[in-house]
C-alpha cells in the first residue's frame, strides 16, 4: 500500500477560443494512489470552487474507458503514460510523490478549443455522416444467421470497431492526421460482408471529408497506434489507403 | 384521472399484429410535414430518430454529450437477449416472455413484455445487417452466452463491449439520416423543460452547453429517451452525466412518474475504495457464467483467499439456489451478498466485498479461453484495483446500476400527456420490479426501431402538422421559466459545491433507501431530503456565468432536480408495503429472507401525479392482470 502523494500540476487554462491561454500551476495534496486521474482533478476543482475560482473544464462521462469523452494530454502524451488506457482509467498509483505533471488539451486545427481542456471534436461526426455505416433501413434485414462470417473476419472487424472516437490519435500525430480513426471504421466494415456493397463509396467519401475538415496527412510515424487506448493497429491505415486506391480516389 | 393502458384485444401473441393492422397509415407525402423532437441518442433515442427519419418524418435529435455516440448506452458490456433459439436449447418467445415476467417479480405489464420478446429476434437481424460485429463461432454463425435469471443461452454479445457496438450501429443509422437531411442533431444541448400547448406536448426548451443560449423548439410530438436516474444515489455504475432532469421536468408538467422506487442494485461491481470516488465500475454479469461467488464460512476470517481451503468456503449462491446457482437474478444475488457481509463474513476493506473466483474455470478451460471471453473485463479490474484477477479472485460488491421506474406509458409508449412518448430506460414499462441482465439493450432497441415508428402514427394522425410555433406564448413563458431557474442557481452564491450536495443526497439514499428499506429509514429520508434541499438553495455555489461553457452550472441544475425527485422515490418506497424484486422492505420477507410480495394489495403500477413542490403527489394505480402466467412466488432454488 503506497501512501498519499503531493503533486504539482501545470494545467492549460484558456477561457474561450477567442482568448489566449497559459499554463497555471496548482498543488494537488493528499492524492490517494487509488484515485483516477480525473478524480484527482475533481479534488483540485473542489478546492478552486472553495476559493471562488473557476474550476478547470475537462470532459468525461463514462469514466470507464469506453465513451471517448475524456481527452487530456498528460506529460506530453495523449491519455498519459499507461499504454492502452484512457485518462479516466489512469490511476494515480502510476505517479510518485513530488511529481510535476503537465495537463493540456488535444491540440489540432480540426479540433478547435472550447475552454481549458475541452475541444470540439464534431469533425469526427461529420466524417461519419458521409459514410461510416451500412445503408439498411429498419425492418428490412434477413435472419442474422443467413450470412455466416468466418470467426477470424468477425474478430478482425471487431478489433477495428473497438475505436471509441476519443481523438488521441489526432492529438498524438505531428500532422494531426485522423487516419487511424477513419481507417478503423473503413477496416471494420471492409471485413464484414455487410459492408461490401458500399466499400468504394465509403472510402472515397470519408477520406475526402477528412481532408476537408483540415486533418493532416499520415506520414507513418505510428504515434497514433502508441497512444490508442483500444490498441487499434496502423494496419487499418494501410487498409484505408488500399480501399481509397481501389475506389479510384 | 383514469389510466388507460390501451392494450389491444385478442390473445397475447396477436395483440401487436392487431394493433398494427388497426393503424391508419400516414400519407407519405404528409410525413415530412410532421416534426418530431427526440431527446436522447442512446440506443432508444438513436434508433428511434433514425427509424423515424427513414420513414420520412422531420426529426430533431438532442443530447448533452459532444457527440451522439457517447450516450451512456455505449458502456453496456455483457450482451443483448433474443429468443432466437440458435442453441436449440428450448428457447422461444414464450420462454423469454415468461423469464422476463418472473424476473420482474410479476410487476410488469404482460402485453408489453410479450411484444418485447417478439421484437427481440428482429433486433439481432437488424444489428447484424448494420455490421455490428457480434461474437461468432468457428462455423461463422452467431455465438451466445448465458445471463442471470434464465436457464437457456440467449445472450448475443460483442466481447465485453456489446453496448458500444450496438450503439455505434444505431449511431450509423442516425448519421445516414443526418446525411439524408431528415434528421438534424443538436449535441451539447440540454433539455431544460417540456412545453405544453392545450394539454399536448409540443416542444422543449434547451440550453446550448457551449454558449449558454436558451432556445425553444416546437414540434408535433416529443419523444424522451433520456435514460435512467441511477445517480440519484450519487455513486452508481452509470456515466456521471446520467440524470433525471428531462423526465422529472415532464413529471412537473403533468406526466405521471411510475414506480420510482424500483431501482436495481447490481451484484458484481468493484467495491468502493475511497471517499473521492466518482463512480463505481460494473464487472459484467456475464462473468457469473464461469466465476464462482464465495465468502469464508467463518466470521472475520482475514486470511488471503488461497489460504482458505475448499471446505472452509461458502459458495452461498450455489448453496441457496442450487438450480440457478451463480446465475441467480440480480436482486437476489445482491441481497445474498449483503446478507453474508452483514453476517461479518465479507472480505476486503471494511468487510464490504465477496469473492468472484475464476480459479476453477481457468483450470478447466485454460487461461486463453477465459482471456478470450472476458479479457477486457479482467484488464479493467486490474487497472482499477491494481490486482491481477488471473491469479487471485476478484472482490466484488453490489452497486446501484439501473432504474426500472420511469415515466408511465401506455402500450403505444405514449405517456398520459398526449404527444409525449417515452422510450428506453426512461420509461417504466417492461422490467417490473427487477430487470434481467441483457434486457435493457433489447428494450431500448425494440422501443426505438420497432415500436415507436408504428405507434407514433396513431397520435400524429389526429394532429394538424406544424400547428405549434416557438414564438407562441407557451414557448416564450417556458423559456423565461428556465432562465429564472438558472438565474436563481447562479445567484445563491453560497459556499458548497453542487457536487458536495450530490454526495450528501447519495448517502441519504444509499443508507435509507438502498438495498434494504424500512418504514423508519424511509421516514428518516423523507425528513432529511427537504432539509438538504433547503440548504442547497441557501448555500450552493455556482462559479462562472450563465452564458458560457459552465460545467458547474450544469451539475447544479441536475442536482437540484435529484433533490426533488429523491423525495418522490422514497415516498413510493414507503407506500409500497411489500417487497418485490429490487424493492426490499425488511418488514416484508419470508422466513429465509426472500422478498415477500403482497399481491392482494400491491399488484399494480404506482403512477404519481405532481401537485406542486412540498405537496403530496397523488397516486394513481394501474392494476396488473396476469392472464397467461399465474402469479406465483418466485423461486430460483
Ligand atoms: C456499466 C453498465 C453496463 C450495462 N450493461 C448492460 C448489458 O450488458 N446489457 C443490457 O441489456 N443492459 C446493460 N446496461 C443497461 C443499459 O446500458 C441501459 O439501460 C441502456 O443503455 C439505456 O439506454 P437509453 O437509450 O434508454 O438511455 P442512455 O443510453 O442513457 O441515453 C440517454 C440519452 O439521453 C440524453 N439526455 C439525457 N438527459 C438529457 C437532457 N436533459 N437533455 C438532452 N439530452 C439528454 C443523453 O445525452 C443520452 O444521449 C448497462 C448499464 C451500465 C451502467
Ligand atoms: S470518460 Fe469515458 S472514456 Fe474516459
Amino acid at each position: 500500500m503506497t501512501s498519499d502523494m503531493n503533486l504539482t500540476l501545470k494545467v492549460w487554462r484558456q477561457s474561450s477560443s477567442k482568448s489566449s491561454g497559459q499554463f497555471v500551476t496548482y498543488h494537488a495534496k493528499a492524492v490517494s494512489p487509488d484515485m483516477s486521474f480525473l478524480e484527482m482533478l475533481d479534488v483540485v476543482n473542489e478546492e478552486l470552487l472553495q476559493k471562488n475560482e473557476a474550476p478547470i473544464a475537462f470532459e468525461s462521462d463514462c469514466r470507464e474507458g469506453i465513451c471517448g469523452a475524456c481527452s487530456l494530454v498528460i506529460n506530453g502524451v495523449a491519455h498519459g503514460p499507461e499504454r492502452g488506457t484512457t485518462a479516466c482509467q489512469l490511476h494515480m498509483r502510476h505517479f510518485k510523490n513530488g511529481d510535476t505533471i503537465t495537463v493540456e488539451p488535444w491540440r489540432a486545427k480540426a479540433f478547435p478549443l472550447i475552454k481549458d481542456l475541452v475541444v470540439d471534436r464534431s469533425a469526427f461526426d461529420r466524417i461519419m455522416h458521409v459514410g461510416g455505416y451500412v445503408s439498411v433501413n429498419t425492418g428490412s434485414a434477413p435472419d442474422g444467421n443467413t450470412l455466416p462470417v468466418p470467426k477470424d473476419d468477425a474478430d478482425w472487424a471487431f478489433d477495428a470497431a473497438a475505436c471509441i472516437g476519443c481523438g488521441a490519435c489526432v492529438a498524438a500525430c505531428k500532422n494531426a492526421s485522423a487516419s487511424l480513426f477513419v481507417g478503423a471504421k473503413i477496416s471494420h466494415l471492409r471485413h464484414l460482408p455487410q459492408g461490401a456493397p458500399e466499400r468504394k463509396r465509403r472510402a472515397k467519401a470519408m477520406v475526402m471529408q477528412m481532408d476537408q475538415e483540415g486533418f493532416g496527412s499520415c506520414t507513418n510515424t505510428l504515434e497514433c497506434e502508441a497512444v490508442c487506448p483500444k490498441g487499434i493497429s496502423t494496419r487499418v491505415i494501410v487498409e484505408m489507403n488500399q480501399e481509397y486506391m481501389c475506389a479510384g480516389g | 384521472m383514469q389510466l388507460d393502458s390501451k392494450i389491444p384485444s385478442g390473445s397475447l401473441a396477436e395483440k401487436w399484429d392487431t394493433y398494427k393492422n388497426e393503424q391508419k397509415p400516414i400519407n407519405p407525402a404528409n410525413k415530412r410535414k410532421y416534426h418530431v423532437i427526440v431527446v436522447g441518442t442512446g440506443l432508444a433515442g438513436a434508433s428511434a430518430a433514425a427509424s423515424l427519419g427513414e420513414l420520412g418524418f422531420r426529426v430533431s435529435s438532442f443530447c448533452f454529450q459532444d457527440s451522439p455516440r457517447r450516450a451512456h448506452s455505449i458502456a453496456a458490456q455483457g450482451g443483448i437477449n433474443a429468443a432466437k433459439n440458435y442453441r436449440n436449447d428450448g428457447d422461444s418467445v414464450e420462454r423469454l416472455f415468461h423469464d422476463t415476467i418472473k424476473g420482474g417479480d410479476f410487476r410488469s405489464r404482460e402485453a408489453n413484455v410479450h411484444r418485447l420478446a417478439q421484437m427481440s429476434v428482429h433486433i439481432i437481424d437488424q444489428c447484424v445487417a448494420q455490421g455490428v460485429p457480434f461474437a461468432r463461432e468457428y462455423g461463422g454463425l452467431l455465438d451466445n452466452r448465458s445471463f442471470g435469471g434464465s436457464l437457456v443461452s440467449r445472450t448475443f454479445y460483442a466481447r465485453g463491449q456489446t453496448g458500444q457496438q450496438l450503439l455505434l450501429g444505431a449511431y450509423g443509422a442516425l448519421n445516414r439520416q443526418i446525411q439524408a437531411g431528415t434528421v438534424k442533431v443538436y449535441p451539447r444541448t440540454e433539455m431544460q423543460d417540456l412545453v405544453m400547448v392545450d394539454g399536448h406536448a409540443k416542444g422543449i426548451v434547451v440550453r446550448d452547453l457551449v454558449t449558454g443560449e436558451l432556445t425553444a423548439h416546437a414540434a408535433d410530438a416529443v419523444v424522451l429517451a433520456t435514460g435512467g436516474y441511477g445517480p440519484v444515489f450519487y455513486l452508481s455504475t452509470n456515466a456521471i452525466g446520467c440524470n433525471v432532469t428531462a423526465t422529472y421536468k415532464a413529471y412537473k408538467q403533468g406526466a405521471l412518474f411510475a414506480n420510482p422506487c424500483y431501482t436495481q442494485i447490481h451484484p458484481t461491481c468493484i467495491p468502493q475504495h475511497g471517499e473521492h470516488q466518482s463512480k463505481l465500475t460494473l464487472m459484467s454479469e456475464s462473468l457469473r457464467n464461469d466465476g464462482r461467488v464465495w465468502v469464508p464460512k467463518q466470521k472475520g476470517d482475514q486470511r488471503a483467499p488461497e489460504q482458505i481451503a475448499e471446505g472452509e468456503r461458502d459458495y452461498y449462491l450455489e448453496r441457496k439456489y442450487p438450480s440457478y446457482g451463480n446465475l441467480a437474478p440480480r436482486d437476489i444475488a445482491s441481497r445474498a451478498a449483503k446478507q453474508v457481509c452483514d453476517d461479518g463474513r465479507g472480505v476486503g476493506p471494511g468487510g464490504l466485498g465477496v469473492y468472484l473466483d475464476f480459479a476453477e474455470a481457468i483450470k478447466r478451460l485454460g487461461v486463453d479461453v477465459i482471456k478470450a471471453r472476458y479479457g477486457n473485463l479482467f484488464d479493467m479490474y486490474a487497472k482499477i484495483t491494481g490486482e491481477n484477477p488471473y491469479q487471485a479472485p476478484m472482490r466484488i460488491y453490489p452497486a446501484v446500476h439501473y432504474t426500472m421506474g420511469g415515466l408511465w406509458v401506455d402500450y403505444g409508449l405514449m405517456s398520459n400527456v398526449p404527444g409525449l412518448f417515452v422510450l428506453g430506460e426512461a420509461n417504466f414499462s417492461d422490467h417490473g420490479a427487477n430487470r434481467l441482465g441483457a434486457s435493457a439493450l433489447m428494450q431500448g432497441l425494440a422501443d426505438g426501431y420497432f415500436v415507436l415508428p408504428y405507434t407514433i402514427g396513431s397520435y400524429l394522425n389526429g394532429v394538424k402538422p406544424g400547428s405549434a410555433r416557438n414564438d407562441q406564448p407557451a414557448f416564450v413563458h417556458a423559456r423565461e421559466g428556465v432562465a429564472d431557474n438558472l438565474n436563481r442557481l447562479m445567484s445563491v452564491q453560497g459556499k458548497q459545491s453542487p457536487d458536495s450536495f450530490h454526495r450528501k443526497l447519495g448517502k441519504i439514499m444509499w443508507d435509507d433507501c438502498g438495498m434494504a428499506r424500512t418504514e423508519a429509514s424511509l421516514q428518516r429520508a423523507l425528513r432529511d431530503i427537504p432539509v438538504l434541499r433547503e440548504e442547497f438553495w441557501r448555500d450552493v455555489r455556482v462559479t462562472g456565468k450563465q452564458d458560457e461553457f459552465n460545467p458547474v452550472l450544469e451539475k447544479a441544475g441536475r442536482v437540484a432536480d435529484f433533490l426533488e425527485f429523491a423525495e418522490l422515490l422514497c415516498l413510493d418506497a414507503l407506500e409500497r408495503k411489500e417487497s418485490c424484486g429490487g424493492h426490499f422492505r425488511e418488514e416484508f420477507q419470508t422466513d429465509d429472507g426472500e422478498a415477500k410480495r403482497d399481491d392482494a394489495n400491491f399488484c399494480h403500477v404506482s403512477a404519481w401525479e405532481f401537485k406542486g413542490l412540498g405537496q403530496k403527489p397523488v397516486l394513481h394505480k394501474e392494476p396488473l392482470h396476469f392472464e397467461s402466467i399465474a402469479l406465483a412466488t418466485r423461486s430460483y432454488k
